[in-house]
């Protein structure tokens, strides 16, 4: 109700200005987005907290709801207005639900499950019933009507579709992103052929001192002066990629994606530096893992298995630290948050609040630089692939 | 725990997305942006060449200029020095020359004296003779005109005779 009247005040003034003052308007509509989305997601963990059923009764688990934010979900849950009431209602964007099962592909909306994650609603489609146990979609086996639990939650008369194609929110997130990206950068590009003298003016004058960072800071000194060149738009793509990524995550509204913060994304951006460090390898980076030179043959043996392991560990842990460091900033923030409904009184929110801004404002930087070191230890192997024999 | 394990979906959609992101970026972005800043620094760092050639350039002019300078200023020196020696030989060569022309001139000119003053000594001398003989005559005569004062003649150099 409160987030309701808050977004009919808010914005019903800005009709009858935007009639004679339309620049004002934009920005005023763009101040009240931002104070709106602010106080939409304060709402949306409130709510969140308590979308059990049985509401207020239930014990509050910020386990379980720390682990629902930070995970990934069919839809995209913004906010659930007049809770508990007779007109409970979803803010909710659906999203499609493509799955592979023996029967062919299945797609339909996730809005099909009614905000349900338990398995009680069960969706028909294409003669198989479908269910959302935690923000997996199951299939249930022939014959049965019900989703039974084992003692540890998971389905027993249940599996996995063989592929889960979902447009899940983290994939959207994803491609909110793309959007973003291509929007900043080709706007930026055309800036340069707009001007004769190469100057960069409007958002270009913003991008370039990114780009130049990222070639002069990371590419030039990792990899080398004469090889850089090739690595260019990977370690650009990869950096803005990343950083916009976790900046989303950040974004009150928008913190249901935590897309950065999950292994699958960070396991795909790993392997394809380790695809393209693999592949790069020259002659003096395979003798260097095999047959290390300028150290005595047992040691070249005994250093063997030590570099092939060391080749995969390094893929390895670029995944891990970006993952860990994300999740565990989105961990602290709804732990923090979490203690209004652990101790069900408000006098705790002001100190809840000011903790969880101070590790926000921190999360700021370490969007960056998480951005900044999965960049620069990419470039690093880069560089290590390729160096040439030195005498 | 499904927290680590890498759903395949997102996998899939995450390559597909970056590769995507990837080929547009690289062909539309960061090709012109690179480029657009490479060209730029190219051109400075020609414009800071081309600069430090001019400066350079510049610099050897002005050396030019100060040799050229220096080799007039010491030209006319040269000449201004070769011009006061030939003066100065000039003047002193024409002093010596005067200087002898003048003491010939002299030279002559005291020999003609000394021929004239010879010459006017002589005929002073012949007619100093002819004219005391005159005198001495004509004393002789007025003094030998009476005889008191032929006495008193004879007497005076009886005089000076005795004294002798």
């Amino acid at each position: 109700m409160l987030v309701n009247s808050f977004n009919v005040r808010t914005f019903a003034p800005n009709l009858k200005q935007g009639i004679f003052k339309p620049i004002r308007m934009r920005i005023s509509t763009f101040k009240n987005i931002i104070l709106s989305t602010l106080f939409l997601t304060v709402f949306n963990i409130g709510f969140a907290s308590g979308t059990k059923e049985g509401g207020d009764d239930e014990k509050f688990d910020p386990k379980e709801m720390i682990l629902h934010h930070v995970k990934d979900a069919y839809g995209m849950h913004i906010a659930t207005l007049n809770q508990g009431k007779e007109n409970e209602f979803h803010l909710t964007i659906p999203l499609p639900v493509i799955v592979y099962t023996d029967k062919g592909l299945t797609t339909f909306s996730s809005s099909a499950f009614h905000h349900d994650y338990h398995g009680h609603e069960i969706v028909e489609r294409n003669g198989q019933r479908f269910v959302n146990v935690h923000e997996k979609v199951y299939v249930l086996d022939e014959g049965a009507n019900q989703v039974a639990f084992d003692a540890e939650g998971h389905p027993t008369n249940a599996h996995r579709p063989k592929f889960d194609l979902s447009i899940t929110r983290n994939v959207f997130m994803m491609w909110v992103s793309i959007a973003v990206l291509f929007l900043i950068f080709l706007t930026a590009a055309r800036r340069y052929k707009k001007s004769d003298d190469n100057v960069p003016s409007g958002i270009a004058s913003f991008v370039e001192p990114l780009v130049v960072f990222v070639r002069d800071e990371i590419a030039r000194p990792m990899i080398g002066e004469h090889k850089y060149k090739r690595y260019m738009p990977y370690l650009l793509t990869i950096f803005f990629f990343i950083w916009i990524n976790n900046i989303f995550g950040l974004i009150p509204i928008l913190n249901g994606a935590n897309l950065s913060g999950n292994i699958a994304f960070t396991f795909t951006l790993a392997a394809i530096t380790f695809i393209i460090t693999t592949f790069s390898g020259n002659k003096n980076y395979w003798k260097h893992i095999f047959w290390m030179p300028g150290v005595p043959v047992p040691m070249k043996i005994f250093l063997m298995p030590i570099e092939i392991i060391g080749m995969f560990v390094k893929p390895i842990s670029l995944m891990i630290r970006l993952f860990a460091n994300i999740t565990a900033g989105h961990v602290i923030i709804l732990a923090l948050m979490s203690l209004i409904f652990v101790f069900k009184t408000v006098a705790i929110a002001p100190v809840s609040v000011a903790f969880s801004l101070f590790i926000t404002v921190i999360e700021v930087i370490v969007t960056a630089i998480q951005a900044y070191i999965f960049t620069i230890l990419s470039a690093l192997y880069f560089g290590m692939a390729t160096e040439e024999e030195h005498h | 725990m499904d927290l680590i394990t890498p759903e395949f979906g997102l996998v899939f959609w995450t390559l597909i997305t970056f590769l995507v992101l990837l080929f547009i970026l690289r062909k539309f972005a960061w090709k012109p942006i690179l480029g657009a800043v490479s060209d730029r620094e190219e051109g400075i760092k020609e414009a800071l060449a081309s600069a430090e050639n001019a400066r350079k350039e510049m610099e050897n002019l002005q050396a030019d200029n100060e040799r050229i300078l220096q080799e007039a200023r010491a030209e006319r020196e040269a000449m201004l020095k070769d011009a006061r020696e030939i003066r100065e030989q000039t003047i002193a060569k024409a002093e010596t020359e005067a200087q002898e022309k003048a003491s010939k001139i002299i030279e002559k000119a005291q020999a003609a004296i000394e021929s004239e003053k010879k010459a006017a000594m002589a005929e002073l001398k012949s007619h100093v003779a002819g004219l005391s003989v005159d005198i001495a005559e004509k004393v002789v005569r007025e003094e030998l005109s009476n005889k008191d004062k032929q006495l008193k003649l004879v007497e005076n150099m009886l005089g000076e005779a005795t004294l002798n």
